[in-house]
C-alpha cells in the first residue's frame, strides 16, 4: 500500500460504518467492501478501538437492486451510498470519513427514499441495523422482552393475545395462528411439538432467508412464545440446506440464547423448559407442506399425507404439533411486546399488520419489502418498485409463487390481502411477487411454473404426478406452435380436476398459475394456437424472425450476433433476414436493443 | 375418550359406527362400494390413488374416503356427478402412462385398473403425451418388476417397509419420474430382499408378479385350492393355484385368520418339491445297506413288527413319538392318541416345544 500522509482524524469522535452482508449483499461484494474500509482506515492511522466498531456487519436492508449499500454515520450523521465497489472505498475515506463532505454522485437517490417511504416495517424493522451474530445488539433493542412478559401469564392469555391480534399464517393458507394454537392447546398427547417452517422454496422468494439471516432471535423469541402458549417443550427449526449463511447464523442465535438462558431448562426461573434443534432439509420444494415436512423430520421421505387429521391433533411422532412460518413466528414478540391492538391497527379488517413481499421479475427496483396488509398493488408496483424495467407496460404480477396466479394490469388497485388476492384467483402465499410487464408471454410463465411444479411433484397422488405432466406437454405444445383446437378446454377441465382432487396443497394450487392466465390472457393462448403468434415474440418457435422497418434503427447488432449469416445489413439501411438461412435461434432478437425483431 | 359409537350418513344411508373408523371401512361395512386402487387392509390408509374420494356435506372440495376418520352425522356421498367426472379423469390419467397390453399381460382378468377402465368406460386417449418406456426387470428368480405399469399406489414400498420392514424398495425420484425400486436401483439379491414376494401380493397391476407363473395361465385359467402351509408351525393359509393338475403358482388369502394374506419366502415361492422328479413318493425300505421302494402295506408292517418286539423285549416305555410341527393339529392329534392308547406310552413329543 503506497504511504499517505498523516492526515487530522482528530474530528472523527464517532464512526459507525454498516455495509449490508445479506445474501444479496454477499453475492455483491459486500466482505470485499468491508475489507477494503478495513485496510483504509488502517493506513490512515484512524485508532484501532474506533476500527472495531467501525464496521458492523448487518443483514438485508431490502433493496437490492443497488447493493452494496453503505451506511457512514459520522459523529451521529448517517449517509447512505449505493452500488459501492471496493475502488470506491478509499474516496469515501478521504472525502466524507476524513474532510467530512460525504461523495454526492454515490449517495442513494429519491427511488431509495420511495423504496422506504410507502413501507411499514416490523419484522424488517431491525434487519440491517443491529449484527444478528451479536445477542446482545437484539437485548438492547428490547429483544426478548416479549419472553420475559408471557411467563406470568397463562398461557391461554398468551393464545388469546395472539387471537386478538388477527395473526395469521405467513406461509401460503393465512390460517389464525391463535386457532391454530388453540386447536393443539387442547389436544390430547404428549409432549407437544412447535416447529418453525423455514424450508422457503418459491422460486425469487427470500424473505424467509433474510429475516433469519437478519434478525435470528426474533424468530426463536416467536418460537418460544409459541412453545410456551401450546404447551410444548421442543422446537425444530426446519430450514434448507441452501440456506448455509441463515443456518450459521441460527446456529450461533441458538447457542446464545441457551447460554443467555432464553432457551433450555427452566427459562428465566419460570420453570418452563424449552430447546430447539435445527433440522436441515434437503431440497425437496414438497417439504414446506406441512405433512410432509413432518415425514422428513421423522427420517421418511418427504411425502404429505392427507387432511384431516391436522397435525394440530397428529403431527410429528403422532404428537400434536404446531407448525408456524418464520414471518409468523417473528411477528409474535412485537405483538406481546406492543399489544394485539397495536398489531390489529396495522391492516385491513380480515388481515391484520404488515406482510414481507420479495419484489422481482422485470421491476426497476427489486428487493425485499414490508408493506402494511391492504396497501394497493399499484402502490407496491409503482411507488416502492418504481414501475417496469426501461419503463415498459406493467402487465401482470404473479403472487403466491408457483402455487399462486397471475393478476393483471387491469386490477392494480386491488389491496393486497388474503380475501383479495384469492378472490382473484391467486393466493398470498408466502409473499413472491413477480412483476411482468409486456415482454412476458403469459403462456410461457404459467409454462415456467408448471414445470417447477412438476418437477418438484412427491409422486404421491395420481392429479398431481401424472395431471400436471400433462398439462405441462399441451402447455408446451402451444409454445411450440402445435396447439390444438380444444388444448385450452382441456387444459381448463384438467386443472379442475387437479385443483379438486390433489392430495396436498401442491397439487391444489399447481393448475392455479395456468387457470388463471386463460382467465386474463385467453387471447394470448389463442393467438399461440389460432394464430401461430406469439404476441411478446418469447416463443422461439413461434417467431417470424422478419425486422420491423419501423422499429429498426440500423445499428447492425442482429447482423454482428447473427451466427448462420442469415442477416444482411449496411449503415444507413435497416436490416434484413434471409429465412432460407435462418435457424431460428434467437441471437438476433437478444441482440436488438429496440425490440425490432419480430 | 368415549367408545359411544358415532352416527354417520352414507348414500342416505344411516348408520351407526367406531370413533376410529374411516369413511372407506363405514361404506364397506354397509355395502356401500368406493372404488380404490392404492388401498390394502394389511396397511396404513395412504390417500394416494385419489379414486376413493367422496363428497362430505359442509367441506368445499372431495375428501379420500379411505383416510378421512368419521365424524359425528357426517353426510357423504360416494356417487355424485362431480366425483363421477373426476374418477374418471384419474383413471383416464393412469392409463395415460400405462402400456395398455392387457392382451398379453399377466393380469389380465385380474387387474384392478383394467376393472375401473372397464367401469367408468375410458382409456387414456384424452390425453397423450410421454409415456414410460422402461424395460422389464428380471434381475432375480423370483419376482418380476414391470414399471411400465406399476401406478404409484406404493403398496409395495408400504408392505416392503409397514408390514415385512425390510426396506428393500422404497419411493425414489421425483414428480412423474417417482417409481418404486430399490436403493440405488440395485438388483435383488439376497442382500437387499427377503423374497417374501408380498410386493407381488399387493400389486393391483400387472407391474409386479411371480417370475415362475409368467406364461403359466392367467387367473381364469387356474384353479385356486386353499390349503395350510406346511413348511412351519404357524399354519399361514394359501391358495395352490393349479393347472392341469400342477401347482402354477401361490396366492394370498387375505381372509385367512392366521397370516391375513401374509407370507414369507417359503410359503409363496417354495413349492417346486411338489412336482420335483427327486420327490420320494413311496416308502423306502434298506435291504442289503441300500433303500428299495416298499409298498404302505410293507412299510407299515414291518414299523408295526419291530415296535411290537421292542416293547415285548423292553417294555412299552421303551419306545415313544415324535410329532413334527409341519402337520396339521389332527394330525398331531392322532399321533399322540396313537401313542398313549396302543403304544400305552406317554412318551410323546413335538419340535414346536424345542
Amino acid at each position: 500500500m503506497p504511504a499517505k500522509k498523516p492526515t487530522k482524524t482528530s474530528g472523527i469522535k464517532d464512526l459507525v460504518i454498516r455495509v449490508c452482508v445479506g445474501t444479496g449483499g454477499l453475492a455483491a461484494g459486500s466482505q470485499e467492501v468491508i475489507d477494503e474500509f478495513g485496510r483504509q482506515l488502517k493506513s490512515y492511522g484512524i485508532k484501532a478501538d474506533i476500527l472495531k466498531k467501525c464496521v458492523n456487519k448487518t443483514g438485508c436492508r431490502g433493496f437490492c437492486a443497488k447493493d452494496v449499500l453503505v451506511d457512514v454515520i459520522l459523529n451521529g450523521k448517517s449517509e447512505t451510498y449505493q452500488l459501492i465497489t471496493p475502488e470506491n472505498v478509499a474516496r469515501i475515506v478521504e472525502e466524507h470519513i476524513l474532510k467530512g463532505e460525504p461523495v454526492k454522485e454515490w449517495l442513494v437517490g429519491p427511488e431509495y427514499h420511495a423504496f422506504h417511504d410507502k413501507q411499514t416495517k416490523i419484522l424488517l424493522k431491525e434487519c440491517g441495523h443491529i449484527d444478528p451474530e451479536d445477542i446482545n445488539a437484539y437485548i438492547n433493542i428490547g429483544g426478548y422482552e416479549a419472553v420475559r412478559k408471557i411467563f406470568p401469564l397463562e398461557t391461554f392469555e398468551v393464545i388469546e393475545e395472539v387471537r386478538a391480534s388477527g395473526l395469521r399464517g405467513r406461509g401460503g393458507a393465512g390460517f389464525l395462528t391463535g386457532l391454530k394454537w388453540d386447536l393443539c392447546s387442547k389436544a390430547e398427547g404428549k409432549p407437544k411439538y412447535i416447529i418453525c417452517n423455514a424450508d422457503e422454496g418459491d422460486p425469487g422468494a427470500f424473505m424467509d432467508r433474510s429475516v433469519i439471516e437478519g434478525n435470528p432471535h426474533s424468530v426463536i423469541e416467536g418460537m418460544i412464545i409459541g412453545g410456551y402458549a401450546i404447551g410444548a417443550n421442543y422446537g425444530y427449526v426446519y430450514i434448507r440446506a441452501e440456506y448455509p449463511l441463515a443456518i450459521h447464523r441460527l446456529k450461533i442465535a441458538i447457542a446464545d440464547a441457551r447460554k443467555k438462558g432464553f432457551i433450555g431448562k427452566n427459562i428465566l426461573k419460570s420453570g418452563f423448559d424449552f430447546d430447539i434443534k435445527i433440522k436441515e432439509g434437503a431440497g425437496a420444494f414438497i417439504c414446506g407442506e406441512e405433512t410432509a415436512l413432518i415425514a422428513s423430520i421423522e427420517g421418511k421421505r418427504g411425502m404429505p399425507k392427507a387432511k384431516p387429521p391436522f397435525p394440530a391433533y397428529k403431527g410429528l411422532w403422532g404428537k400434536p404439533t404446531v407448525i408456524n412460518n418464520v414471518e409468523t413466528l417473528a411477528n409474535l414478540p412485537s405483538i406481546i411486546t406492543k399489544g394485539a391492538k397495536w398489531f390489529a391497527s396495522i391492516g385491513t379488517e380480515k388481515s391484520k399488520g404488515t406482510k414481507v413481499f420479495a419484489l422481482t421479475g422485470k421491476i426497476k427496483n427489486t428487493g425485499l419489502i414490508e408493506v402494511p396488509m391492504g396497501i394497493s398493488l399499484k402502490e407496491i408496483i409503482y411507488d416502492i418498485g418504481g414501475g417496469c424495467e426501461r419503463n415498459r407496460k406493467f402487465k401482470a404480477v404473479q403472487t403466491g409463487g408457483p402455487s399462486g396466479g397471475c393478476i393483471p394490469a387491469s386490477h392494480i388497485d386491488m389491496p393486497v390481502d388474503y380475501e383479495s388476492l384469492m378472490g382473484a384467483g391467486s393466493m398470498m402465499g408466502s409473499g413472491g411477487m413477480v412483476v411482468m410487464d409486456d415482454t412476458t408471454c403469459m403462456v410461457d410463465m404459467a409454462k415456467f411454473f408448471l414445470t417447477f411444479t412438476q418437477n418438484e411433484s412427491c409422486g404421491k397422488c395420481t392429479p398431481c404426478r401424472i395431471g400436471t405432466k400433462r398439462m405441462l406437454e399441451i402447455l408446451t405444445r402451444i409454445t411450440e406452435g402445435k396447439g390444438k383446437e380444444g388444448d385450452i378446454e382441456l387444459l381448463l377441465e384438467l386443472g379442475n380436476d387437479i385443483k379438486l382432487s390433489s392430495l396436498c396443497g401442491l397439487g391444489m394450487s399447481a393448475p392455479n398459475p395456468v387457470l388463471s392466465t386463460i382467465k386474463f390472457f385467453r387471447d394470448e393462448y389463442e393467438a399461440h394456437i389460432k394464430e401461430g403468434v406469439c404476441p411478446a415474440t418469447v416463443c422461439k418457435a413461434l417467431r417470424r424472425y422478419t425486422v420491423s422497418a419501423e422499429l429498426c434503427k440500423m445499428c447492425g447488432k442482429c447482423f454482428k450476433a447473427c451466427p448462420s449469416a442469415a442477416v444482411t445489413w449496411e449503415k444507413k439501411q435497416p436490416a434484413v433476414i434471409d429465412k432460407t438461412k435462418c435457424i431460428k435461434c434467437g441471437a438476433c432478437y437478444e441482440a436488438c436493443p429496440f425490440s425490432a425483431i419480430l | 375418550m368415549s367408545d359411544r359409537k358415532l352416527k354417520v350418513i352414507i348414500n342416505g344411508i344411516e348408520t351407526l359406527c367406531d370413533r376410529d373408523d374411516t369413511i372407506l371401512k363405514v361404506a364397506k361395512k354397509i355395502g356401500v362400494k368406493i372404488p380404490h386402487l392404492c388401498n390394502d387392509k394389511r396397511l396404513e390408509p395412504y390417500g394416494g390413488c385419489r379414486l376413493c374420494i367422496v363428497k362430505v356435506k359442509g367441506v368445499p372440495r372431495p375428501l379420500s374416503a379411505c383416510t378421512t376418520p368419521v365424524a359425528e352425522n357426517m353426510e357423504v356421498t360416494t356417487d355424485t356427478d362431480e366425483i363421477i367426472r373426476i374418477r374418471k379423469t384419474l383413471v383416464e390419467l393412469l392409463l395415460s402412462n400405462h402400456p395398455n397390453d392387457c392382451m398379453r399381460c399377466e393380469r389380465t382378468g385380474d387387474c384392478k385398473l383394467q376393472n375401473l377402465s372397464y367401469e367408468y368406460g375410458v382409456d387414456g386417449s384424452r390425453f397423450e403425451g410421454e409415456r414410460w418406456n422402461l424395460p422389464i426387470r428380471e434381475d432375480n428368480p423370483f419376482i418380476t418388476y414391470e414399471p411400465n405399469k406399476c401406478i404409484l399406489c406404493g403398496r409395495c414400498v408400504r408392505i416392503c417397509n409397514e408390514v415385512v420392514m425390510a426396506g428393500t424398495i422404497d419411493l425414489v425420484g421425483r414428480g412423474f419420474n417417482s417409481m418404486p425400486d430399490t436403493a440405488f436401483r440395485k438388483p435383488r439379491t439376497l442382500d437387499n430382499c427377503e423374497f417374501c414376494g408380498q410386493c407381488v401380493s399387493t400389486c393391483p397391476t400387472g407391474a409386479l408378479t411371480d417370475r415362475k407363473a409368467r406364461g403359466k395361465g392367467r387367473i381364469y385359467d387356474l384353479k385356486k385350492v386353499k390349503t395350510t402351509c406346511s413348511y412351519c408351525g404357524t399354519g399361514c393359509n394359501f391358495f395352490l393355484n393349479v393347472r392341469n393338475g400342477r401347482v402354477v403358482k401361490v396366492t394370498s388369502d387375505t381372509s385367512a385368520p392366521v397370516n391375513q394374506g401374509n407370507l414369507c419366502v417359503k410359503g409363496r415361492y417354495g413349492y417346486d418339491f411338489i412336482d420335483h422328479p427327486d420327490r420320494i413318493k413311496t416308502p423306502l425300505i434298506k435291504k442289503n445297506g441300500k433303500f428299495v421302494e416298499a409298498t404302505w402295506d410293507e412299510a407299515l408292517g414291518l414299523i408295526a413288527d419291530k415296535f411290537s418286539s421292542l416293547m415285548k423285549k423292553h417294555g412299552n416305555e421303551s419306545v415313544g413319538a415324535f410329532s413334527s410341527s409341519r402337520c396339521t393339529n389332527e394330525e398331531n392329534f392322532l399321533l399322540s392318541k396313537f401313542v398313549r392308547t396302543v403304544f400305552r406310552s406317554n412318551n410323546v413329543d413335538n419340535c414346536a416345544r424345542v
